[in-house]
C-alpha cells in the first residue's frame, strides 16, 4: 500500500469513533502493535528531542525501503508513534519525504500538530524524514 | 468582607469559558494566574486615556503617566512592608531580578568564596548563579532535601562558614508546594556574614512577606502570578545592596549625567531602570495588588488550604497515586503521579475534560532526579477556585487511570 492508502485506511477507521474518548482508546491500542526498537538501541543517540516523554526511533534499510522500529514511555504517544509508523515504516525514501501529515488532523487529533504542544510529534514526523533524506543520500550514491 | 468564591470568580472573565466543550477547571496557577477585570481595565484605561512616557515629560499625560506608574510602586511597598520605595525596583519578572542581583555580585566574589543553593529551585534560580560561578570561580553548594521535600536545615548549618557570601532560595517551590523556612535561613546566613536572596514568584500569590520582619537581603516576584500582567515583576534590595551594586543595563532613564568622557548614574531606583518600562504593567501591578488586599490574604490563605486539604484527601484516596511534596508548610500545589503510568499520559486526558494542569519537570529538573521521575502532573489551587473543581480533577484523573491501564 502507499503511504496516501494507509493514510486513507486510517481515517476511515478514525471517523467510526464518535467521540475523542472513542479516539484516544483506539489510539492506545494502536500503541501496543507499535514495532518495538530493540532494547540495545534504546541509546541516547536514538533519543527525539523536545518530547516531555521519551520517544526513542530507529530506521533501517530492507529492499530499499525503509523500516522503522520505535518506543516511549507514554501511551499516548507510542499511539501517535505507532500512527506514524504504520503510514511511513515499509516505504521509499523518496515517499517518505514527500508525504504529509494532514491524516493526523483529519482523523481528529488535531491538538498534537501544534508545534507547541511538548509531545513531540513535529520532531517525531522530522526524524522519521531525516532518516529518509539519509538513505535517499546513500541510495543516490551507491 | 466575607468571602464568596462564586462572586470573586464572576469578577475573572477567562473563568466562564469552556474548554473542549466542558467549562474550563483551571488548575495551573503556579504556572500563571488569571487576571481579574480590574487588572484588564487599568491596562486598558491606561492605553485609551493617558498613555505616554514617564518620569521625562512636562505635559499633562506624562505627569498622569508617571503619577499612576510611583503609585502602584508605592502599592507594592506597602504590600510587602519596605521601608523606603526606592528599594522597589520594577523588572520584567523574577529571572530578570534574579539576573540582575547576579550579575552586580561578579565584582564581589573571588575564588574560595561559596554560595549556596536549595535542591528546590526552579531553573531560573540555579543557572544565573552557575554563571555566576563560571565568572568568577566560587563554589556553588546545594541545601538537600527530604523524602518529603523538604530543605534538610542540619545539613544547610554545615554548608555555611565565613566563605559563603550569598544564599538563595526559594519561598515555596513550585514543583512540590513546599514552603520554605526563609526566616530561620536567612538568620543563619546573616550570622555568618552572607546575604540571602529570595525567590517569592511562587509564593506572593498565596501569603503576604512582611520583607522587613524577614530582614531579607533581596526578594524576588514576578506579577503574573498576583494575578498581573505579564513582563512586570519587582526586585526588592537593602538600600545598602542596592547603592553597592553596579547597574545592569545601560541606557536612558538610569543616568544623572552623560558626557562621552564620563555617565554618572541616578541615583534608586532609577539606576536599575533602563529605558522606558513596562508601564502599563507597572500600573497594572499596582492594580492586582489592590485587587488581591481587596479579597484579603487571612481569605485566601484558608480557602486555598480547605482547598489543598480536601485535594489531598480526594486524590489520595485513588490507588496507586503517589503524591510528592508532603511536607506540614506546604501551599495549594499538589504533585502527582499514578503508578505505571507517564505524567503525560494523564495530563492529555484530563485536558480533553477542560481540565488545565501542568505536567513535566516543573522547570525544576534537580527536584525529578531525586525522586527518579520523568516529572509529575501538577494541580496548583488559587482562591478562585472550588470543591467543585477539585471532584472535577479527582473524576478526570480516575477516568484517565481507567483508560491508560
Amino acid at each position: 500500500m502507499t503511504i496516501q492508502e494507509i493514510q486513507n485506511e486510517l481515517i476511515d477507521e478514525f471517523s467510526m469513533f464518535d467521540d475523542w474518548m472513542q479516539r484516544y482508546e483506539y489510539m492506545i491500542e494502536l500503541g501496543k502493535s507499535l514495532p518495538l526498537i530493540d532494547e540495545e538501541l534504546k541509546t541516547e543517540d536514538k533519543l527525539i528531542k523536545g518530547c516531555q516523554s521519551r520517544v526513542w526511533l530507529n530506521a533501517e534499510i530492507k529492499d530499499d525501503k525503509v523500516v522503522f522500529t520505535a518506543d516511549s514511555d507514554a501511551v499516548i504517544t507510542k499511539g501517535i508513534i505507532a500512527i506514524l509508523i504504520r503510514a511511513f515504516s515499509n516505504q521509499k525514501p523518496e515517499d517518505i519525504i514527500e508525504a504529509d501529515t494532514q491524516f493526523i488532523d483529519e482523523i481528529g487529533l488535531k491538538e498534537h500538530l501544534s508545534p507547541t504542544r511538548a509531545n513531540g510529534l513535529v520532531s517525531m514526523v522530522k526524524q522519521l524524514k531525516l532518516y529518509a533524506v539519509a538513505y535517499q543520500a546513500q541510495l543516490n550514491d551507491t | 468582607m466575607a468571602f464568596n468564591v462564586q462572586e470573586i470568580r464572576n469578577d475573572f472573565p477567562i473563568l466562564q469559558r469552556e474548554v473542549n466543550g466542558k467549562p474550563l477547571v483551571y488548575l495551573d496557577n503556579a504556572a500563571t494566574a488569571q487576571k481579574p477585570q480590574a487588572v484588564i481595565d487599568c491596562i486598558v484605561d491606561y492605553y485609551s486615556t493617558y498613555n505616554a512616557n514617564i518620569h521625562r515629560g512636562v505635559h499633562t499625560l506624562s505627569q498622569e503617566a508617571t503619577d499612576a506608574y510611583e503609585a502602584a510602586r508605592k502599592s507594592v511597598q506597602e504590600h510587602f512592608n519596605i521601608k523606603h520605595d526606592h528599594e522597589v525596583i520594577f523588572t520584567a519578572g523574577t529571572t530578570h531580578g534574579i539576573n540582575l542581583v547576579a550579575n552586580g555580585f561578579t565584582g564581589f566574589l573571588s575564588e574560595g568564596d561559596e554560595i549556596i543553593v536549595s535542591a528546590l529551585e526552579h531553573h531560573s534560580n540555579i543557572v544565573p548563579w552557575q554563571m555566576l560561578c563560571e565568572r568568577t570561580g566560587v563554589q556553588l553548594k546545594v541545601i538537600p532535601i527530604d523524602e518529603k521535600g523538604v530543605l534538610v536545615l542540619s545539613e544547610y548549618e554545615k554548608l555555611l562558614s565565613e566563605n559563603t557570601k550569598l544564599v538563595f532560595v526559594n519561598h515555596i517551590s513550585n514543583a512540590l508546594g513546599t514552603i520554605n523556612p526563609i526566616a530561620k535561613i536567612i538568620e543563619m546566613a546573616h550570622q555568618q556574614g552572607a546575604a540571602v536572596l529570595v525567590d517569592g514568584a511562587q509564593a506572593c500569590s498565596h501569603i503576604k512577606p512582611d520583607l522587613q520582619a524577614l530582614d531579607v537581603d533581596f526578594y524576588v516576584t514576578s506579577a503574573h502570578k498576583m494575578c498581573g500582567p505579564t513582563g512586570v515583576g519587582m526586585l526588592y534590595g537593602k538600600e545598602t545592596w542596592l547603592n553597592k551594586l553596579p547597574p545592569y543595563q545601560g541606557g536612558g532613564e538610569m543616568i544623572a549625567e552623560v558626557t562621552f568622557e564620563k555617565t554618572t548614574y541616578a541615583g534608586l531606583p532609577h539606576k536599575f531602570e533602563a529605558g522606558t518600562p513596562n508601564i502599563a504593567g507597572g500600573i497594572a501591578f499596582g492594580a492586582a495588588i489592590d485587587y488581591l488586599n481587596t479579597i484579603g490574604f487571612d481569605q485566601i490563605e484558608a480557602h486555598e488550604h480547605e482547598l489543598l486539604t480536601y485535594a489531598t484527601e480526594q486524590l489520595t484516596a485513588i490507588e496507586g497515586l503517589k503524591i510528592y511534596g508532603t511536607g506540614v508548610d506546604k501551599t495549594s500545589v499538589i504533585s502527582f503521579n499514578i503508578e505505571g503510568i507517564h505524567p503525560y499520559d494523564i495530563g492529555t486526558i484530563v485536558d480533553k475534560l477542560g481540565i488545565a494542569v501542568r505536567t513535566g519537570h516543573h522547570c525544576a529538573q534537580p527536584i525529578m532526579d531525586y525522586y527518579k521521575i520523568p516529572g509529575t502532573v501538577r494541580a496548583s489551587f488559587a482562591f478562585y477556585n472550588t470543591k467543585e473543581e477539585v471532584d472535577a480533577l479527582v473524576a478526570a484523573v480516575k477516568k484517565a487511570k481507567t483508560m491508560l491501564t
